[in-house]
């Protein structure tokens, strides 16, 4: 049960080229700005519904989903879905405009911010009720399993998540079948509002397998070389037809839950503290600047990525929305 | 004393069965626990084991005989110096004392001239001159599966004892031999996570055939039938399709009380973004499985346990595939329509040859789809008939019943000539007691009760 852990131990960061810490910064950075977007947009009415940010968390979805084989590995996750999206390098324009409510949407309007699908990335939502992506994604690891085709599927799903029952079943059928699948458990400390402690008998997560013999791991998720190298040892071990694998990811989100949430279960200071001493980001930053990349190379980034999510925010604002009707189709595939 | 020995009941819903081999003789000494004989259900074969001990006196029912019903003497158990070489064989038990007297008024026998059945009308999808072959509704569906199975290697079997125990309802018996372990999957009792697992695979472009034991334990898995199965396809614009058949016994069985008897049709036939059918026959079970499977939609497949053992023709085709979403008129009459589907169509079927004895020409439709409903042909046959009665077995409120009712006030209303009535299940949780749970079910008599009444001949 400790054995992916003891090896991930023994060189807990990935060595990065800088071009491959280039590119995870710019990914981290880009999904940070596309919701600090998100979040502006919401605020002047153009977002409606639930609208759940992922800032703070960046360093997860990049770290992880950078080990996988793109189009060949299946993602599903819950409603906090659109770093994930980013992060498999989904055009941010369809997403902004999904999230707008509009015709141009990755889900042409209909799913919103909880709701998005791409099967040509194989990413498979998105999905608004609290633990049914895990046996979602056990399906999508079955069908991979069953069509030999070499993949394997992350399912991520929070430490809220973790306390449904259908996880517990799923971790069951996956082990005893042998499923190729990587279960996530991003820990960012509060479900809604519920810290760990207040919901949680264990709250070490990635111990929560053992009762099925499916090994875990406790990987530092603020630091995306961390996260990146316990991924390629959990995928390595999953690709190896050994069975699944449960990643505890410790993490933090800087905002509410959703929009709505003032957040009064925690102190500012706290959330100051994470920010100031482990933003994925900075971190990241941190490390290229020491690495010797020009600082003006770093400004241009960030430059261009403001561009890409203003006209992210444009396209989604001034494409046009639904024709009405729209409404009924989709209903069903087929005429009967 | 000498102890009658008689044809068990091996199953909820056993009537008869086939007393396959004795593996006593007359004159063998046996003691409680011995296996006597070997019985054939619809099922299964299982052993009959002697509860007391003694001398086999007289065997009654010679083994290999078909059809013996549950209850018959079929030997005698002597005590010690017992002769009980003259004891005769009885042809069928007696039923119990007092079961007429308690039977609602309606059930009395019916007129002795009982007109003879009325042929049905073909199936209009199904060529004229096609051979016919006679099979129980549960060979049907499993014929539907495995040539479904041949044809497409996506789609694979999944569920509680679906594979080696052969399937609870033996509807899966077979399907391991042919396919193997890889598309015919026994799952833990879990099914939250298996109806999930199942979605997850048809969202990966697999064709799951999930099995439920019995519907009742689908409340487990409501939430992915709905929430994942049914709405992901306009959540995600079109793009993200979830073709997966949920099936199982739905409806009453017998003598298993509320929580394993109850009809799920109008839960699921509420929800957009599901195809819901509820077969009677063997025909539209072997036609409208396949369709089901084939559909690029989730489907709910409703069967019901009380008329799998029950067999019907089946058109010999290559590939006999049913249109999903169609009615069939299974018994052309002038008078009055009874609207049914799934046992209810059986009940429907008796009422309407007994209202043909009272001179009411009763036209019967399967509605076989539930969701999505065959409008037309139920209105069609109103504007015929004027009038019309929902027999459903399953509970009144908010029922596929109030929907065809509905649907007659809104497009037919002009066509009616009195109310429509429906006859369902009594609003109350199924009870164990056996006149009890007699009681709170359809019946024929209460069917024929209700076109009497909207004919204004009651």
């Amino acid at each position: 049960m400790r054995s992916l852990q003891e090896r991930f131990e023994k060189s807990k960061r990935y060595k990065a080229s800088e071009e491959e810490l280039l590119a995870f910064y710019e990914k981290m950075l880009l999904i940070r700005r596309f919701e600090e977007k998100a979040g502006q947009l919401y605020g002047l009415g153009l977002i409606g519904g639930f609208c759940h940010l992922y800032i703070g968390q960046e360093a997860v979805a990049v770290g992880l989903q950078s080990a996988l084989e793109e189009g060949k590995d299946s993602v599903i996750t819950g409603y906090r879905d659109h770093g994930h999206m980013l992060a498999y390098g989904i055009d941010p324009k369809v997403i902004m405009a999904e999230l707008t409510g509009r015709a141009a949407g990755i889900s042409r309007g209909k799913g919103g911010s909880m709701h998005m699908f791409s099967t040509e990335h194989a990413f498979y939502g998105g999905h608004g009720i609290v633990g049914a992506q895990v046996p979602l994604g056990a399906g999508l690891a079955f069908a991979h399993q069953y069509n030999e085709d070499g993949g394997l599927c992350m399912a991520y799903f929070g430490d809220g998540a973790a306390n449904q029952g259908q996880v517990y079943e799923t971790f069951n059928m996956a082990a005893l079948w042998n499923l190729p699948i990587v279960f996530i458990v991003e820990n960012n400390q509060y479900a809604m509002g519920t810290s760990v402690k207040r919901s949680s008998a264990e709250t070490e997560f990635y111990r929560r397998g053992t009762a099925f013999r499916i090994p875990g791991m406790d990987v530092n998720g603020m630091d995306v070389l961390e996260v990146h190298q316990a991924a390629r040892v959990a995928v390595e071990h999953v690709r190896g037809g050994n069975g699944p694998v449960l990643m505890e990811l410790n993490t933090y989100r800087y905002r509410g839950h959703s929009m709505s949430d003032p957040a009064k279960y925690r102190t500012r200071e706290e959330v100051q503290g994470v920010r100031e001493k482990s933003d994925p980001i900075e971190m990241a930053k941190a490390e290229l600047i020491k690495a010797g990349i020009d600082e003006d190379k770093l400004k241009e980034i960030d430059k261009d990525i403001r561009a890409v999510v203003a006209e992210a925010a444009d396209f989604a604002e001034n494409s046009p929305e639904l024709e009405p009707h729209e409404l009924y189709t989709d209903v069903l595939v087929e005429n009967y | 004393m000498a102890i009658e020995l008689k044809m068990p009941a091996l199953s909820p819903t056993m009537e008869e069965g086939t007393l396959a081999k004795w593996l006593v003789k007359e004159g063998d000494e046996v003691s409680a626990g011995d296996v006597l004989a070997e019985i054939e259900t619809d099922k299964a074969t299982m052993e009959f084991e002697s509860i007391d001990e003694g001398v086999v006196g007289k065997i009654l029912v010679a083994e290999g005989s078909e059809n013996v019903q549950v209850g018959t003497v079929i030997a005698i158990l002597a005590g010690e110096g017992e002769d009980v070489s003259d004891a005769s064989p009885v042809a069928s038990p007696e039923p119990a004392a007092g079961e007429e007297a308690t039977a609602p008024a309606e059930s009395a026998p019916a007129a002795a001239e009982k007109p003879t059945a009325k042929e049905r009308p073909a199936d209009p999808e199904i060529p004229a001159g096609t051979n016919m072959a006679t099979l129980t509704v549960r060979e049907a569906l499993r014929d539907a599966m495995a040539e479904e199975m041949r044809l497409d290697e996506r789609v694979f079997v999944m569920g509680e004892e679906v594979a080696e125990y052969q399937g609870a309802y033996k509807v899966t018996q077979g399907l391991l031999e042919e396919f193997g372990p890889k598309r015919v999957i026994d799952t833990p009792i879990t099914e939250y996570g298996f109806a999930g697992i199942g979605t997850g695979a048809a969202m990966g472009g697999l064709r799951p055939i999930v099995e439920f034991m019995t519907f009742n334990f689908a409340m487990q898995a409501i939430d992915h039938i709905i929430n994942s199965a049914a709405k992901t396809n306009y959540m995600s614009g079109g793009q993200m399709r979830c073709p997966v058949v949920f099936r199982g016994p739905n409806g009453a069985a017998s003598r298993v009380a509320a929580q394993h008897s109850q009809n799920y049709a109008s839960w699921y036939a509420h929800v957009p973004g599901l195809v819901v059918i509820a077969p009677y026959d063997s025909s539209d079970a072997k036609g409208l499985l396949k369709a089901a499977i084939r559909s690029e939609d989730p489907v709910i497949f409703l069967e019901n346990e009380l008329i799998y053992g029950n067999s019907f023709e089946v058109a010999q085709l290559d590939d006999h595939v049913l249109p999903i979403g169609k009615a069939r008129i299974m018994r052309e009459g002038a008078d009055v329509t009874i609207v049914s589907y799934s046992i209810g169509v059986k009940f429907a079927l008796e009422a309407a040859e007994e209202l043909a004895g009272e001179g009411i020409d009763a036209e019967v439709i399967d509605l076989r789809t539930l969701r999505p409903l065959d409008t037309a042909t139920v209105l069609e046959s109103l504007a015929k008939t004027n009038r019309l009665v929902v027999a459903e077995e399953g509970w009144p409120t908010c029922s596929i019943a109030s929907e065809i009712i509905a649907l007659c006030m809104e497009e037919g209303f002009d066509h009616l000539d009195a109310p429509v009535l429906r006859v369902c299940n009594e609003d109350v949780p199924l009870p164990y007691a056996a006149n009890l749970e007699k009681m709170a079910l359809i019946d024929a008599p209460r069917i024929v009760a209700a076109a009497k009444k909207v004919c204004y001949k009651d």
